[in-house]
C-alpha cells in the first residue's frame, strides 16, 4: 500500500536490541527488544515496510518502518460480561429486603 | 559533532538533563547523609495554596463537588453489625476538564513551564497524567508530549491504555508509545534533551502542590455539609502523590484529626517489567506494583528527590482484589447512578469494607473518581481479561490470584480492606536509603528527617538502623 508525502502515518522503530537493554529487568522482557511507536506527517511517498522519515505534531523529525496509514483506534468494550449484569440485581435486593425502599 | 544517544549515554546525563528540564536544583536542599530538608524545597519551589487555586480556577480545574453515596451508605448499614456502618462521601474529581484528579497536577506544572518560558511540556505516564498534561498544555498553547508505556511485544495494549493514548492525541499532544519496560525513562530523557521542554514530572513540588487544593477542598466542603471534618479521607495510592498532596491539603486546612488511608489493587505476584504480565494484570495504576515501591523507595521517580512522599502521610494502608474494584465499580453505577473508571475506585471499594467497621456517626471521604468510556471501563477490561486467558467468576475475592483469575464477590460482605503493615514498609525504606546511597553511619539529621519521612520516631528509627547494623555519629 502507497503512502503520499504529507499523510498521516504510524512508524515504528527499535530502540533497543535486546542486548542493548538494561540488566535490572525480567527475563521475558530481556529476550524481546525496546520498540517504538511514534505518529506523524510522511516526509516523501512510500509503502508499508519501508524505512520513512515522518514529521511529529512537535516539528520532531522520526525516522522507522512505515507501519500504518491513517492509523485508527480499534479498542472497544470487546465482547460483553454477563456476570457484571447481576451485581445489580443482587444489590438492588438487598436493599430492598426489609426497608423495602418503599 | 553529535551526541552519543546510546543507553549508557544517555542515562550517564540524566542530572543534566533533569536540571534543565525542571529548573530545580535538588543540591541545595541536600543537609546530612540522605536527609534533604523537605518542606524548605515544598515552599521555595512550589506555589502557595492561594496561587494554585488562583491557577486551578483559571483553567477550570478543582471545586469539583463531593457527593453522599447513601444507597452504598445504606448497603453497608445492612450488612454491618448494628450501630456500624459510616457514611461515605465521594469527590467527584472526573468533573475536572480531562476527567481526573491529574488535571491538579499538571496544572500547576504547565502554569510554571509557561512562566519559565518552556515552548513545550514533556511527560512519561500511560495514566491519567497524560490527559491532564495535553490537556492543560493545549489551555496554554504550549506543546506536549507524552511517552507511554502502551504494548507488549506482540503489540498487544489494554483498552484501559490505549484509550488514554486516544485521548492525548485528541487534546493535541503527541504520543510516543513504547513496548515494556524501565527504558521508557531512557526514551523520556532522549525526547526531554532533543526538545528542550519542560519536564512536568508528577513527582516535583509542583505536581505535589496541586494535589493539597483537593485535601483542602474537603476539609471546607465537609464542614459545610455535615459541620465537621471527615473522619478518614482515604486515597488510591499508586505514586504517592495522590496521599501526599490530599494529607497536606488537609493540613492547611486545619483538619488535623481526620486520619489519612491509602488504597491499592493487590497484584502480588505480577511483575510490572515483565512483558508476559504486562497484560495479565487489569489495572495499569492504583496498584501495589507502584504502592509498594514508591512508598519503600520514593526517590525512585524521575526527578532526583520526590515531592510525593507517601510514609510521611498514611495513618493506615489497605489492599483490595482486581474482582473486588470492578464489583463496587458497577455498584457506583447501579446504585448511584455514577458511572466512572474503575481505577480511581479503587479507595472506593476499600471504603466500602471499611466503613462496615465504623460508626453510623463517622464519616469516610474517598477523594476521587475519573471518567469512564470505551477502555476505560470494567466491560472492557474483564472483556479483555477473558479474552487474554484470565478466569473470570463469582466466589470469594480472598481466593483471587492476580493474572490468573478475577473473582467477583458473590456477596458484597465478602469485601474487604486488607491492612498492610506500614511498619514493615518503613523499616524497608530505611534500609532503602542505607543500601541505595550506600551509608555504613548516620547523622543526628539523618534520623530526625527519617523519623519524619516514616511519621514515626527517633526510636523507631534507631531501632531499625540497629538492625541493620549501622553506626550512628
Amino acid at each position: 500500500m502507497m503512502a503520499k508525502k504529507g499523510d498521516w502515518v504510524q512508524i515504528h522503530e527499535v530502540v533497543l536490541k535486546p542486548h542493548e537493554r538494561t540488566a535490572n529487568i525480567p527475563e521475558d522482557t530481556k529476550k524481546v527488544p525496546l520498540e517504538m511507536w511514534v505518529k506523524g506527517f510522511l516526509n516523501h511517498d512510500a509503502k508499508i515496510g519501508d524505512t520513512v522519515e515522518i514529521t511529529t505534531l512537535t516539528g520532531r523529525i522520526v525516522k522507522g518502518e512505515l507501519v500504518e496509514i491513517n492509523p485508527s483506534y480499534t479498542y472497544g468494550f470487546g465482547d460483553f460480561v454477563p456476570e457484571v449484569l447481576q451485581i445489580g440485581i443482587t444489590l438492588r435486593n438487598i436493599l430492598k429486603e426489609g426497608d423495602g425502599r418503599e | 559533532m553529535s551526541k552519543d544517544m546510546s543507553y549508557q549515554a544517555v542515562m550517564a546525563r540524566k542530572n543534566e538533563i533533569m536540571k534543565r528540564a525542571v529548573g530545580i536544583d535538588y543540591s541545595v536542599f541536600e543537609t546530612g547523609r540522605i536527609s534533604f530538608d523537605y518542606e524548605r524545597m515544598m515552599r521555595e519551589t512550589g506555589y502557595s495554596l492561594q496561587e494554585i487555586q488562583n491557577i486551578q480556577s483559571s483553567v477550570g480545574v478543582g471545586n469539583t463537588p463531593l457527593i453522599e453515596l447513601k444507597n452504598l451508605t445504606k448497603l453497608v448499614r445492612k450488612l454491618a453489625p448494628k450501630g456500624k456502618g459510616a457514611r461515605i462521601f465521594i469527590k467527584d474529581e472526573a468533573c475536572n476538564p480531562s476527567g481526573s484528579f491529574k488535571d491538579r497536577r499538571a496544572s500547576v506544572s504547565v502554569y510554571h513551564a509557561e512562566k519559565l518560558g518552556f515552548k513545550g511540556v514533556v511527560a512519561a505516564t500511560s495514566g491519567n497524567y497524560g490527559a491532564a498534561v495535553a490537556s492543560q498544555a493545549a489551555m496554554r498553547n504550549l506543546k506536549a508530549i507524552i511517552v507511554q508505556e502502551c504494548y507488549d511485544s506482540r503489540k498487544i495494549g489494554q483498552p484501559e491504555i490505549l484509550e488514554k493514548q486516544r485521548k492525548c492525541e485528541c487534546l493535541g499532544a503527541e504520543t510516543i508509545q513504547l513496548s515494556v519496560g524501565p527504558e521508557l525513562f531512557y526514551m523520556f530523557l532522549r525526547v526531554l534533551e532533543e526538545t528542550g521542554y519542560f519536564n512536568a514530572s508528577l513527582y516535583s513540588p509542583f505536581g505535589i502542590a496541586g494535589v493539597e487544593t483537593l485535601g483542602y477542598e474537603i476539609a471546607m466542603q465537609c464542614r459545610e455539609k455535615i459541620g465537621k471534618d471527615p473522619d478518614v479521607v482515604i486515597a488510591t495510592h499508586a505514586g504517592g502523590g495522590n496521599v501526599t498532596g490530599t494529607a497536606r491539603g488537609l493540613r492547611k486546612a486545619g483538619a488535623l484529626d481526620t486520619k489519612v488511608y491509602g488504597a491499592s489493587v493487590d497484584l502480588s505476584g505480577l511483575h510490572m517489567a515483565s512483558d508476559h504480565d504486562f497484560n495479565r494484570k487489569s489495572f495499569t495504576t492504583g496498584h501495589t506494583g507502584f504502592g509498594i515501591p514508591f512508598a519503600t523507595w520514593p526517590d525512585r521517580s524521575d526527578v532526583p528527590r520526590s515531592a510525593a512522599r507517601p510514609l510521611r502521610y498514611l495513618d493506615r494502608y489497605f489492599t483490595v482484589k482486581q474482582g473486588e474494584v470492578f464489583y463496587i465499580t458497577e455498584a457506583l453505577a447501579q446504585l448511584e447512578g455514577i458511572e466512572r473508571g474503575p481505577a480511581g475506585n479503587t479507595s472506593l471499594t476499600a471504603a466500602f469494607a471499611l466503613a462496615m467497621e465504623m460508626d453510623e456517626d463517622q464519616v469516610i471521604v474517598v477523594q476521587e473518581t475519573e471518567y469512564t468510556g470505551v477502555g476505560k471501563h470494567h466491560l472492557s477490561q474483564l472483556s479483555f481479561a477473558r479474552k487474554n486467558g484470565i478466569d473470570i467468576r463469582f466466589g470469594n475475592p480472598d481466593e483471587e490470584v492476580a493474572g490468573k483469575n478475577i473473582i467477583l464477590p458473590e456477596h458484597p460482605g465478602l469485601i474487604k480492606a486488607r491492612e498492610v503493615d506500614l511498619n514493615k514498609l518503613r523499616r524497608s525504606y530505611i534500609k532503602n536509603c542505607i543500601e541505595i546511597n550506600k551509608v555504613e553511619s548516620l547523622t543526628k539529621e539523618d534520623i530526625e528527617f527519617l523519623a519524619q519521612d516514616t511519621k514515626t520516631d527517633d526510636d523507631f528509627v534507631i531501632e531499625a538502623l540497629k538492625e541493620l547494623g549501622v553506626k550512628i555519629e
